[in-house]
């Protein structure tokens, strides 16, 4: 009985109808989730997301951690852009504090957005020609992920779980050579994201794998509570960084891609296009950054520098103080979102005035995506599922927190 | 802006609002959330960003379900307050809001408050036979026992808040 698969035992009692695993542990389900699908031949009749495989209870443990301490944990939501979960959850610890950090903090929170939004896209798009088949365009993709993680390990001393952030502005100031590295990569890049679209933008393989699948209304998109991308491609124009910019973005010079089904190869226009404007305003960011303080002028708020504590024990006392005992917090409750490569990540802190927060909300942009996915694919192939997969950018650290 | 429309078409909803660093809430009755909701659906409110829930296990009624909505046109946001008993069922907006069907659950799941009239309320984090709700404040951080998970009893962090 155990060797017997569901599937077979299931299609002993119905006759007609198969059910089929995709995942828990799957090359295109990009993490831990698990899809039972009901078929018909190849034909989805039904199909139902099963999660929770990677909740590790973000929300339960950041009720007993300090503030500080609550960063590291957000590099593990979406695993593919860190900096941009560090940079949503410091942005609303700073909202409920009420201060604004100083202008270099928030050109280099920009800098490193981009650069991550440019790397999830990378992943998304890369990865989801691999699902479909197309191999070599994500090879040569792929290869400036590479590059941007190298960048994340000479700002931050890490590549994936940067940590970079912290409340009041950021672990450390730019090193010396980042610019001039990242001024080497953004023409590679360029030229890479030019080779992919050569690969995939007028392949009649790509086109037919991926048009027509996925399809859904820009009014559908709204009710599913779509964010970012995927709603875009449906014809929504709604982007953070214009409709409610933070961080100074309202200063820079962007351009926002809508498409107009919202099936996976408008995804794909809209990411690859994101990407181009992400290199745009990185080139804008590097060509203003002014040196000057990278956090607030507060020790309240914010930590004495590492040489000072290794050298100095005032220095390492303050620090203990700040991080063990915590900062001073208002009584109050804020809803602070940020445009995030999967759309509108949003951080709802409740501080009752205690050291810890009351209750920490992390508003996953992919949880509401995932939720259609059953719709999406009812009566498609089950090759077009993997497809519709690939492109709502679906991360199950995000999913599950 | 909108709280005075409320206040103008729908008088009595709101029974407490505050503003904080830019962020508008109300908290409005379990009986009179439906017709707000079906206002708000009407004047734009038509993006159903969250639902999530707080815990006050000190409170009489213990729960707050707290709703944010977006309107795209005017990108105004809005809290919406809803404070619950514990084992009180909060009505689903499933019907209106397709996004809610998950949001929804997660909430059932991590907090244990039921939502009339949703077509499939299962646990969607936890497993099915989950002994308890995580994310309520008296459920342990370290998830209790860790073989049999029975009767959890002991207050969060040693029942000890920062």
């Amino acid at each position: 009985m155990i060797l017997d698969s569901i599937a077979l035992s299931r299609q002993q009692v119905d006759g007609d109808t198969m059910i089929v695993n995709l995942g828990p542990s799957h090359p295109t389900t990009h993490g831990t989730l698990r899809i039972i699908m009901e078929l018909s031949g190849e034909t989805i009749i039904k199909s139902t997301p099963e999660m929770g495989y990677l909740h590790r209870g973000v929300e339960k443990l950041g009720e007993s951690l300090r503030y500080q301490q609550f960063i590291p944990l957000t590099d593990r939501l979406n695993y593919c852009s860190s900096i941009m979960n560090n940079v949503g959850y410091t942005h609303a610890v700073e909202k409920l504090l009420g201060i604004e950090i100083p202008k270099r903090a928030q050109q280099i929170r920009v800098l490193m957005s981009e650069l991550a939004r440019l790397g999830d896209h990378i992943v998304c798009v890369g990865v989801n020609a691999v699902d479909i088949g197309a191999f070599t365009a994500f090879l040569y993709i792929w290869k400036q992920r590479e590059t941007i993680y190298d960048l994340f390990e000479m700002a931050t001393g890490q590549r994936l779980h940067t940590s970079f952030t912290r409340i009041g502005g950021l672990f450390r100031d730019l090193p010396e050579g980042f610019v001039p590295a990242t001024e080497r990569f953004l023409p590679e890049c360029e030229a890479a994201i030019d080779e992919l679209e050569k690969l995939l933008t007028h392949n009649p393989i790509w086109h037919d794998r991926t048009k027509g699948i996925g399809v859904i209304s820009a009014e559908d998109a709204v009710n599913w509570g779509y964010t970012g991308p995927c709603l875009r491609a449906a014809g929504v124009p709604q982007d953070l960084r214009k409709a409610q910019p933070y961080l100074g973005y309202e200063t820079y010079d962007f351009d926002i891609p809508v498409g107009t089904t919202g099936d996976v190869f408008d995804r794909y226009l809209v990411r690859v296009e994101e990407m181009r404007q992400s290199i745009r305003i990185i080139r804008q960011v590097l060509a203003r950054l002014e040196p000057g303080p990278v956090n607030v002028d507060d020790p309240k708020i914010t930590l004495p520098t590492k040489d000072k504590v290794y050298s100095r024990m005032e220095s390492l006392i303050h620090h203990f103080k700040l991080i063990m005992h915590g900062m001073e917090m208002p009584v109050g409750e804020v809803y602070s979102a940020t445009e995030a490569a999967n759309g509108e990540l949003g951080f709802y802190l409740v501080s009752d005035g205690g050291k810890n927060p009351y209750r920490i909300r992390v508003r996953p942009p992919c949880l509401p995506i995932f939720s259609s996915f059953h719709e999406q694919v009812k009566g498609f192939m089950i090759a077009d599922a993997v497809a519709v997969l690939g492109a709502m950018n679906v991360i199950a650290g995000e999913l599950d927190r | 802006m909108i709280i005075e429309h409320i206040d103008a078409e729908l008088p009595g909803t709101v029974t407490d609002r505050h503003a904080f660093r830019g962020d508008q809430t109300i908290v409005v009755a379990k009986a009179s959330f439906l017709p707000l909701v079906d206002f708000l659906y009407r004047e734009g409110f038509q993006l159903l960003v969250d639902i999530t829930a707080v815990d006050w296990p000190e409170r009489e009624q213990r729960f707050d379900v707290v709703y944010h909505w977006l309107n795209l046109a005017s990108q105004e946001r809005l809290r919406v307050k809803v404070p619950v008993a514990d084992a009180e069922a909060m009505p689903s907006l499933t019907s209106r809001f397709k996004t809610a069907d998950w949001f929804e659950r997660e909430v059932f799941d991590l907090f244990g408050i039921p939502f009339e009239g949703h077509p499939n309320l299962t646990r969607l984090l936890t497993w099915q036979d989950f002994p308890g709700h995580a994310l309520r404040k008296d459920f342990p951080l370290d998830g209790g026992d860790a073989f049999c998970m029975e009767g959890c009893t002991a207050p969060y962090n040693n029942g000890e808040r920062g």
